[in-house]
Formats: structure tokens, sequence, C-alpha cells
């Protein structure tokens, strides 16, 4: 942007900003004009402007910003990981154990992907490697009946909290879908509140296809919040705005790497500032 | 979407029935709903821009056939420079070099490598009857190495011994060794995924290149990806040379944008398409297909 204040093709230059950060068209739109409406009211210079954007950026996301609380009336409170393949559902409970365990909390781990080659042993090295309870079977065996017996144990064990892995399953087929609707069912046998939290976790390189996503997993499994990983990337996850203005669902943390310290708390001004170039 | 797409081509176009030729506004016109229609579906940015200019350029002056509505003709014109740029004929993995033939997977993380690295070696096999060793060179991520080797137990292709402690080019170098010894046909090397701002992890990818001198290094990318394609294809294009792009998840509901932002950027063709978790679930990539599925037809 020029010192000037800025013009039509600024507009349109701030638009193309947004759309390629993924916010999609409607809502990069919404948000250029709102920006072009203040430009009115204010003189502007470029960095000006992405700060109106971002301060825009952050208005769509302030309010879904939101910390998982792990309320330990009912014990374990029971997490349940669901999301497409590969977006980093075993790795973000791996980084999650860890932070729970910092926290003093008693954690365990169930390998409800019991379909993925070689998932149950990628998820016991993280149980491994931060020296927490993993309940696991053989690889065909049935993800609800698994997640049945982890809770029975780690009720027993008077666990503060369990994580049950699934298998990645893209939200149009319908029958795996069904899956996750049927661990949440079986679990809810032993804990009728159970799962507490329903954690879908979208990759930050996803396009529109997350509204799909959101939609679907939010309606058969009862997703209750959102993870955003591999922000550590060249993508910027900006479709997280639009999917906040549809599904209004919080958003809790953003994984920044692959490493076990690599998760960090949502923040709309953070992230909005990183959206749209300002550091 | 393609409705949509159609119903608003049409919807602008009706007013012109009974003219001559496309003018340049009335395609400007048109040409605002289809670039909303490929940003839809995820289609890079400037890719689309080109794009629209080239679809402008045929648009303009056009003849009005009396039989065709204008819209369809508009879509006809956008159908076919899709499926040109996408590139129309099929490339199968290349073989033509001295055996071992090295074969190099990149991606980033989650892509869907080492399933793909799977399904290729398994399609070697059994339809080119080709014997092939993999390798996974992935020393970074939990039992990486466990994933490759149960999924060449399913398929029935061999997989080199994991040896603790290795570092990847130390694997590459030892693949390759032992594929020659072994008397294998193809060598596929199956890596960690990496953000292409890795520095030291792109260096790796380079260095492993340098030693395996691989006939194919193939990016391999998820059919999902938004506009950070065009950044994914260009990176891994630029520091490694990429000679293909396998595209993973095609069975999901995506429109698979990222086909066209990946070709448009790098000019590599699209050699398979992965369209499911199983190891027979690998495809050749049909341009037509994925021009429908941008489009929504
Ligand atoms: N760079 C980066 N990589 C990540 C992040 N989170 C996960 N990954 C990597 O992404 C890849 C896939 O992660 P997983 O945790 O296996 O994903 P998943 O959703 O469990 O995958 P499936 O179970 O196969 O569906 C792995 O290589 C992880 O190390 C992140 O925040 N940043
Ligand atoms: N639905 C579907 N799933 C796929 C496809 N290809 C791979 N997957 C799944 O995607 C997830 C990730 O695949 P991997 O092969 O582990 O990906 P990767 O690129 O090797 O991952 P990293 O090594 O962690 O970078 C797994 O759950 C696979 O089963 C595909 O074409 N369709
Ligand atoms: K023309
Ligand atoms: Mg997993
Ligand atoms: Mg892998």
């Amino acid at each position: 942007f020029t010192k000037a204040k800025f013009d039509a093709a600024t507009l349109d230059e701030l638009e193309d900003l947004l759309i390629q950060a993924d916010l999609g068209v409607d809502t990069a739109q919404r948000i250029t004009q709102e920006v072009g409406r203040q430009r009115h009211e204010r003189g502007l210079d470029a960095a000006g402007v992405r700060g109106v954007v971002a301060t825009e950026v952050e208005k769509a996301l302030a309010d879904v910003a939101k910390p998982l609380v792990v309320d330990n009336a009912p014990k374990p409170f029971v997490i349940l990981m669901v999301g497409v393949n590969g977006s980093g559902k075993t790795t973000t409970i791996g980084k999650l154990a860890q932070k729970f365990r910092s926290e003093g909390k008693s954690v365990w781990l169930a390998a409800g992907d019991t379909f993925r080659a070689a998932a149950v042993e990628q998820l016991a090295v993280w149980a491994g490697r931060i020296g927490v309870p993993i309940v696991k079977k053989d690889i065909g065996a049935d993800a609800s009946g698994l997640a049945f017996e982890a809770l029975e144990k780690a009720k027993a064990a008077n666990a503060d909290v369990l994580m049950i892995d699934t298998a990645g399953r893209l939200q149009n087929r319908s029958e795996l879908m069904q899956e996750l609707e049927k661990i949440a069912r079986v679990i809810k046998k032993l804990d009728a509140d159970a799962p507490h939290a329903v954690l879908l976790v979208l990759d930050a390189t996803v396009g529109q296809n997350a509204l799909g996503q959101v939609e679907a997993f939010q309606k058969t499994a009862g997703v209750t919040g959102l993870v955003m990983t591999k922000l550590d990337g060249t993508a910027r996850g900006g479709i997280l705005v639009a999917v906040a203005e549809k599904f209004g669902l919080p958003i809790h943390f953003i994984g920044v790497g692959e490493g076990v310290v690599d998760l960090e708390p949502f923040d709309a001004r953070d992230f909005a500032r990183a959206l749209v170039g300002l550091d | 979407m393609f409705d949509t797409l159609q119903d608003r081509l049409g919807g602008i176009f009706d007013k012109l029935r009974g003219r001559g030729a496309l003018s340049e506004s009335d395609v400007g016109e048109a040409m605002r709903e289809v670039r909303r229609a490929l940003l839809e579906a995820d289609v890079a940015l400037d890719v689309v821009r080109s794009f629209t200019d080239r679809v402008r350029e045929r648009a303009v002056g056009a003849e009005l056939l009396k039989t065709v509505k204008p819209g369809q003709m508009v879509i006809k014109i956008v159908h076919d420079e899709l499926v040109a740029t996408l590139g129309s004929d099929a490339q199968p993995i290349s073989l033509a070099a001295a055996a071992p033939v090295p074969i190099l997977m990149v991606g980033l993380q989650g892509s869907g490598k080492t399933t793909s690295t799977a399904k290729i070696a398994k399609r070697l096999q059994d339809r080119d009857k080709r014997k092939v060793l993999m390798a996974s060179l992935d020393t970074r991520r939990p039992a990486a190495m466990e994933q490759l080797a149960v999924l060449g137990q399913q398929v029935g292709v061999a997989t080199l011994p994991i040896v603790a402690g290795q570092s990847a080019v130390q694997i590459a170098e030892r693949a390759m060794q032992a594929g020659r010894l072994g008397g294998y046909d193809v060598v596929m090397l199956d890596t960690a995924g990496r953000t292409t701002v890795d520095e030291s992890l792109m260096a790796e990818a380079a260095e492993v290149k340098r030693v395996a001198k691989p006939h194919e290094v193939i990016l391999v990318a998820d059919a999902l990806t938004g506009q950070d394609a065009v950044n994914t294809a260009r990176a891994f294009d630029g520091a490694l040379g990429i000679t293909g792009i396998v595209l993973t998840r095609v069975d999901g509901d995506g429109r698979g944008g990222a086909a066209l932002s990946m070709r448009a950027v790098t000019g590599k063709p699209i050699k398979l398409i992965g369209v499911g978790e199983k190891m027979d679930a690998l495809e050749d990539f049909d341009p037509e297909r994925i021009a429908g599925r941008i489009l929504g037809m």
C-alpha cells in the first residue's frame, strides 16, 4: 500500500490478501468492505490498513477464542479427538497429554485408531514419551469397544483425563461417521455426560472444505471445540474466520510444530496479526 | 455449484440473446462469476487470474451459436481450458532408467506420502511385475518406519530393515545399496513430512536427492489444500525439482482446485490420485474428471 490514503485498487489488494489466506470470497469481501467504510473516517497508510484488517479479523474470532476447560467433577474428563485423515489428531493428543501432566493431572490414552497401519504404535510412543498409561488392542478391533474398556480402566484408576484417539475419516463417508456416533453412544453407558469434549482437528493448509468438515463432524460427532494444526508452515488458516462466523464453535489450541511443546492456546489477536503479515 | 455458475452465467447472457458475438464487456462480467467459482473451488488466486485472462481471450469475439446458450458456451470454454491446463495426457510413473530406479516421495506432514508409497509399490509390483523395495527415511515421526513396514507386509512388498540411529541420508544410501545387491527394479524412498519453511529439513531432502539420484521426485499433496497449494508446490519444486504430483484424498468432497494450482505453477504432471485409505485406492489422473469437479459438475 502507498503512503497516500488508499483507493479502490488498494481495497482490491486487500481482498486478494485475505483470499490468499483462505478466508473465502464472501468473508474476504465483507471485511474489505468494512475496512473501506472506515477509510473515510481515518487517513490510513499501509501499516494502518493492515492494522484495521487485523482488527476486523480479530473481532470475528474474539468470541470463539476460548480455553478448554477441564473440570474434575465427573472423573475422568473424556476428550474424543476427531478429524479427517492426517490432520494431526494423534500428535495433538500427545501434546495435550504433556500439558495436562504438567498441570498435575493424571492422564490416560485410548488407542482408538484401530484401522491405520501403526496408528497404535504411534500413540504408544507418545504415551511412553510422556509417561502415561495407554489402553490398546490389536488392529481391526472395534473402536467403540476399545473406548468403553479404556473409560472403565481410567475410571477405576480415578484418572483426571482420558483422551480417545480415532482413525482419520473424510466427512463424506457416512458409514465411518456413524462409527464416531457409536463411540460416543457406547461410552455414555459408563458416563452419561461423556465425551465431555469432542475436539475437531483442522489442518491449517485446508481450504474451503473445512466448512464441510466442521458441519459434518459437528452433526455426527457433536464437536465442542476446534484445534488448528500446522500453523508453523506457510498456510495461515484463514478459513477459521469463515468457520467462526458460520458455526461459532470455540477454538482452543493451535499446533505450531511436531514436538511435544508445540501447542499454544488460540489467541485471536496473534492469529489475526499473523494472518495479515503483522508480527 | 455447476448449476450456480450456469445459472449466474445464464442470467448474465440472457440479455445478450440475438447478438452476433461476445463483446469484451459481456465477457468481463462473466469472468467475475468464473473467478468466484474457481476461488470457491480453492484454485489459488494468481492461478485464477492468469486462467481467466486466457478464457477471456478465447471467449471475446466467439460467435454466439443459435443452438447453444452463451452461458453454456462460456462454461465449455472454461472447461476445455481447465482440461488443457491440467494436462490432457495421462503420464504414468516413469521407470525408464537403470535399475534399481529410485523414486523419492516428498511433501508436507500428513499429506499421504507413506500410504501412497505403498500403493505405488503395490501397483508397480502387481501390474508392471517389478521387484520393489521400500525404505522409510522418516526418523522423526513416531512409528513412521513401522507404518511402512506394516503396509509392506499388507501388499507383499519388501521393506528395508529398520536400523536405529541412522540419518535419512544414511538410510537412503543403504536402501540404494540393498536395491543393487538384491536385484530390485525399483527403490521407493518415503521421507518425513516437512514444512517448506523448515530450512534444515528442506536441506536434508536435497541431500537425500543428491545421494539417491532419484529418477522421479513425487510431491504428495492433499486435494483438500486451499490457497497454500501454490506455496507448497513452488517450494518443493524449487528445492528438489519435482517430476510429478500425486494428489491424495480425492475420495473426499473437496473441489480439488489445488490440482489446478499445483499443475499451473510447476508445469509438472499430476500422475496419480489417491481415492481412499486402502492399498488399491490409487487411480490414474483424469483431467476431465478433476475439471468437472472444480466446476462442480
Ligand atoms: N509442522 C507440524 N506438523 C504437525 C503438527 N501437528 C501434527 N503434525 C504432523 O502431521 C503429521 C500427521 O499427524 P498425526 O498426528 O499422525 O495426524 P492424525 O490426524 O492422527 O492422522 P491419521 O490418524 O492418519 O488420520 C505428522 O507428521 C505430525 O508430526 C503441527 O502443528 N505442525
Ligand atoms: N481418504 C483417504 N485417506 C488417505 C489417502 N491417502 C492417505 N490417506 C490417509 O491419510 C493419513 C496420512 O497418511 P500418511 O501416509 O501417514 O501421510 P504421510 O504424508 O506419510 O504423513 P507424515 O509421514 O506424518 O508426514 C492416513 O490416515 C492415511 O490413511 C487417500 O487417498 N484418501
Ligand atoms: K476469441
Ligand atoms: Mg492418528
Ligand atoms: Mg509418512
